[in-house]
Formats: structure tokens, sequence, C-alpha cells
């Protein structure tokens, strides 16, 4: 560990300044509203694995810059802290730009320990995710994570799917 | 940040020196620093002295005689001897040992030892709630088996095997019993006669003593188990564990046994209120919470608790002036989720979304409401941020999603 890295008396599980200020403030936590339009979704990881990242973006489609962003984590201090910082370099960033940000940009940033050096691996898989899902909206395809829950639901995937089921219950 | 002071609510992991412990430990580092085994002159003859009263204090603790305390370097090595040494010298009676899935390690890399050695081995699974019962361990029994190993209380979740049904079963069946009873002296009565035990092992630094001394007890009759030594090297211990006696080590350990015995009575219903207003104080102000073990067949001073939807990281980072532990794999060095709470069957995502708080002599009840604050704080916090808990919000059920889940940890 370099000594200009902490300037705290006490670092938290090996945990730099920077880690912990993205983790006590994290930048654009939340979700956008179901009626918003060009907003596109990548979620990794699982609850079985201790980690999982939901990334929306809101994108526009002529100029494909990320005009707003929104995430929400479940996982580690590093695991909030990786997605954090990541929205906030890809904000106002076109596609192109954002797509370059790697995960260990994001390891050396936060000063990430090497045991939790994965959880910037998630944070780049989820924004690859959700640039797939703009490409696959763009091309026509079927989309993995549509978020729209008003409309009638697609023949895959797991939100729609889990959508149908919960449509059963009494609520 | 680094100013707050740190609530400490992890006594099962360790527990602070008593400073009556420590006045009783001084004098055997200064002046009184002789070797116990140095028969010839007075500087011996004292710290023998020191050594048997600590023995009697052990013994007195658990209804035993100071013959059958053996004094080691901790429950670890009490365990190692325990089994390894049982299994060596009564292997003319069988190859057979059981133990339960959830035993410390002490005790399962120990099994492990053997079974790659050819010794067979039997690991009981448990219930929902971490319990055996005395029927799985007879089933288990052959004219094979030769010793049967459960502790008395876990350390992760407080949870009580019944012991006394399990040493009678033994019995029944002439196989030797040994109790880890680390996480249960102290915290629960013991009598190795009434609950039928033959073997047992203890450590000081989870009763209020020093860290590096332990005991083990060996029944000398009805039945005698006298295991063979892990330790060789003069013959101290009778036999079964040599080296020079760590005096100062013993005569805390003693002290704190005292103590025990003194205190138990009072202490106990104390930390039971007291753990009780940390569980009930989180549990209503958070849903989908839920105790990992038994409710009722516990300690007294722990709870763990799964809090749906996050994970135990995150909650012990942003409540972080209460020192806690967590079962979850972002944990462990070695990235595992807690052996323990995956043999009781809980689902990977309350495995990893675990806490254990764990009480002791020195916790009053505003370090209890402090702590209730900042857990129902952060959990809510993360919460909010969890993509889980939006999920399951609007009604979906997590088991059914099919999760992009490609890397590996």
């Amino acid at each position: 560990m370099t000594e200009d890295k902490n300037t705290s008396p006490r670092t938290i599980l090996g945990y730099s300044d920077k880690l912990m200020e993205h983790f006590e403030n994290p930048r654009n936590v939340g979700s956008f509203e179901e009626a918003e339009d060009n907003i596109f979704t990548g979620m990794v990881g699982s609850p079985a694995c201790g980690d999982t990242m939901r990334l929306q973006l809101k994108i526009n489609p002529d100029t494909e810059v990320i005009e707003d962003v929104k995430f929400k984590t479940y996982g580690c201090g590093s695991a909030i802290a990786s997605s954090s910082i990541l929205t906030e370099w890809i904000k106002g960033k076109t596609l192109e730009e954002a797509m370059a940000i790697k995960n260990i940009d994001i390891a050396k940033a936060l000063d990430l320990p090497p045991v939790k050096v994965h959880c910037s691996v998630l944070a780049q898989e989820a924004m690859q995710e959700a640039v797939e899902d703009y490409r696959k909206a763009k091309a026509g395809e079927e989309r993995t994570h549509e978020m729209k829950q008003a409309q009638t639901p697609c023949k895959l995937p797991p939100t729609d799917k889990a959508e149908q089921e919960s449509e059963k219950t009494d609520y | 940040m680094s100013e707050q002071p740190l609530i400490y609510l992890d006594y099962n992991a360790t527990t602070p020196v008593d400073p009556r412990v420590l006045d009783a430990m001084l004098p055997y580092f200064r002046e009184k620093f002789g070797n116990a085994a140095s028969t010839s002159h007075a500087y011996g003859w004292e710290a023998a002295d020191a050594v048997e009263h600590a023995r009697q204090q052990v013994a007195d603790l658990i209804n035993a005689t100071p013959k059958e305390i053996v004094f080691t370097s901790g429950a670890s090595e009490s365990d190692n001897i325990a089994i390894k040494g049982v299994m060596e010298k009564y292997a003319n009676k069988g190859n057979h040992l059981i133990t339960v899935s959830t035993e410390h390690k002490a005790v399962l890399d120990t099994a492990k030892y053997l079974e790659d050695r050819g010794c067979k081995v039997t690991y009981l699974p448990v219930d929902k709630y971490g319990r055996i019962t005395p029927e799985q361990v007879e089933e288990a029994i052959t004219d094979d088996t030769v010793l049967i190993s459960v502790m008395l209380a876990n350390n992760e979740t407080g949870v009580l095997q019944p012991v006394k049904e399990i040493g009678a079963v033994a019995e029944k069946h002439g196989v030797y019993f040994h109790c880890d009873a680390t996480q249960a002296v102290g915290k629960v009565p013991i009598d190795v006669r009434e609950m039928n035990i033959h073997l047992l092992s203890l450590s000081a630094h989870k009763i209020y003593g020093p860290k590096g001394v332990g005991a083990l007890y060996a029944r000398n009759r009805n039945p005698r188990v006298r295991p063979e030594a892990v330790i060789h090297g003069g013959g101290h211990e009778q036999k079964m564990r040599s080296g020079t006696l760590n005096v100062p080590g013993i005569v805390g350990l003693g002290a704190a046994c005292e103590i025990c015995m003194n205190e138990m009575e009072a202490e106990i219903p104390k930390l039971a209120t007291l753990r009780d207003r940390l569980e009930q104080g989180i549990m209503e102000q958070l849903d989908e919470v839920y105790i990992n073990g038994h409710p009722t067949e516990r300690l007294p001073n722990t709870t763990n608790l799964s809090f749906s939807y996050i994970e135990g990281e995150s909650i012990m980072l942003m409540a972080r002036d209460i020192a806690v532990s967590s079962g979850s794999a972002c944990t462990s060095a070695s990235l595992e989720k807690s052996f323990v709470l995956v043999a009781m069957g809980l689902t990977d995502a309350l495995c990893h979304a675990s806490l254990r708080f764990s009480l002791g002599r020195f916790t009053t009840k505003g370090e209890i409401d402090h702590t209730i604050e900042r857990i129902v704080k952060a959990v809510n916090r993360l919460r909010e941020m969890s993509p889980l808990y939006e999920l399951a919000q609007k009604g979906v059920d997590l088991d059914k999603v099919e999760w992009k889940d490609d890397h590996h940890h």
C-alpha cells in the first residue's frame, strides 16, 4: 500500500478514502420512472453470489450520449463504490467513451484490495449489459431487461417472467 | 470517524481480560516466575501451587476433579488431543468417529486429517435450526465407533446441542463422548457427570481470560479415558501434554473460571435480557429479518440475524462503530460463505446477509440501544440502494428471476 493513499488513522478493511467516500455518498442511486423513454438496463450478478448490480442508462438515440444514469447495487462496500464511481464517469459521455472504461480503471481509482477487484469487473459487465440492451432495442431484437412493466410481457425474460408470476398472486 | 468509540459486540470471537484476572496473573510474570516443574526450590513450589489451585478452579466450574484437567494452549489444542489422542489410543476398539457438520474447524479439520489417514468419519447433518438429535447419533453408531464429538454451543449461531442425551447414547454403546464446550463455558451451567461427558475442551480467552491457554477434561473413571499425547517431551500433565506450563496463563484461566462460577447465575439473565432487547429492537423496526438458529435452545448472549436483500459487509461498513461479524463470503479471507449457515440450509443470499451479534460481561443497555439505531439506519439505507429490495417491493419472486451471473469469484 502506498504511503500517500490514506490520511485517516484507521483503514477500514483496507479501504481507501476515495472508496469510503463513494460508499458513504454514492452518486446516482435510484431507478428511472417506468414511463421514461430511452432507458436501457443492465443487471448482472446474483443474490447467491453476494453481488448484484443494476445499471440504467438514459441514452439520447441521436447523439448516443448517456444523458443520465442510475444504479442500484446489492453487495459489499467495494461493489457499491465501484458502481457509484462508474456512474459518475459515464454520465455525459458517449457510448463509445463509456465502453472504453475498463474495470482496472475502477480498481485503480478506488485502490481496491486484490480480493475485491472482481467487484470492478461486475461494474464493467453491468455497463456492457446496459449497452447491449440499447443495441438490441436499436436492432429491434428481444430485450432481456425490459423495464416497462405496463406493456404486455415479452416472450422471454427475467423481469417479465417474474412479473407474470406475480400477477397470479393477490396483492 | 476515528474518534468514535467502537462498540464491541463480538464476544464469541474473543473477550477482554477481566481486570481481576489480570491482577491474579501479574505476580507470575514478575516475582513468582518459577517453572512449575522445578521441584527443588521455592520458586518452583510456588508456581506448582498456583497451577494446582487453578486446576481446582477449572474442575469446580464443570464438576470434574483436578486430576481430570490437562492444561493446553487452548481449545483447538484440546480438540486435537481429544480426537487424535483417543482415536489412536483406542484404535483396537475401532476406527470410526462421529461428529457434526457444524463443528468448529478445530474439530472438523482434525477429523478430516484422520479421515485422510484411513479413519472413517460420519458428519451428521443438522436441521434448519442447526441441531442434531440423539437418535441420529444412535443410528450412526457401529461396532467400529470409538468416539463421538459434538459441541455444546455453536460459535456462529449460539445453538445448543442436546448434549446430555447424546452422552447417554454414547455410554449405552460404550463409545467415548467429547464435547467442545468453548463457547458454552460461563454462559450455560456445565456438569460433566450429569451431562455424560467424557472429554471436554475449553479456552480461557472466551471467558475473560488470556489468549493462548485452555484445558482438556479427560475423565478418569466410569469410564476412564486417557488420550495419547499430541505433544511429547517430558511427560507433563500425566503424560497427556508435555511442555513447560504457562503458569501466568493457567493462573488466569483458573481465575476466569472462578469468576464465572460465582457470577454466572446473575450474568446469564442479564445477557439474555440485553440480547432480546437488541433482537426485538431491530426486528420490530425492520421487515424481513430472520433469526438463524433455534429461538430458545441457544446461548443467552448470541443472535445471528439475516437481513434480506442486502449484504453483511456493507452493513458492517455502514455501521462501523459497531464490532460484529458476518457469515457473508465478502468478509471471509477465503471468500467462502459461513459453512455453518450453509449446513443449516440457508440460501446463499441469506448467508451473505447475515450478522452475528454476541454480547458479554461489559455490554451496556446504552450500547444496545445505540446499536439498534445504527443497524436499522444502515439496513434502511442499503435497502434503498438494493435492486433486490426494489424488485421484492414490486412483488417479484427473486427465486424465479434468471440472474445473469457469468463471472466467477
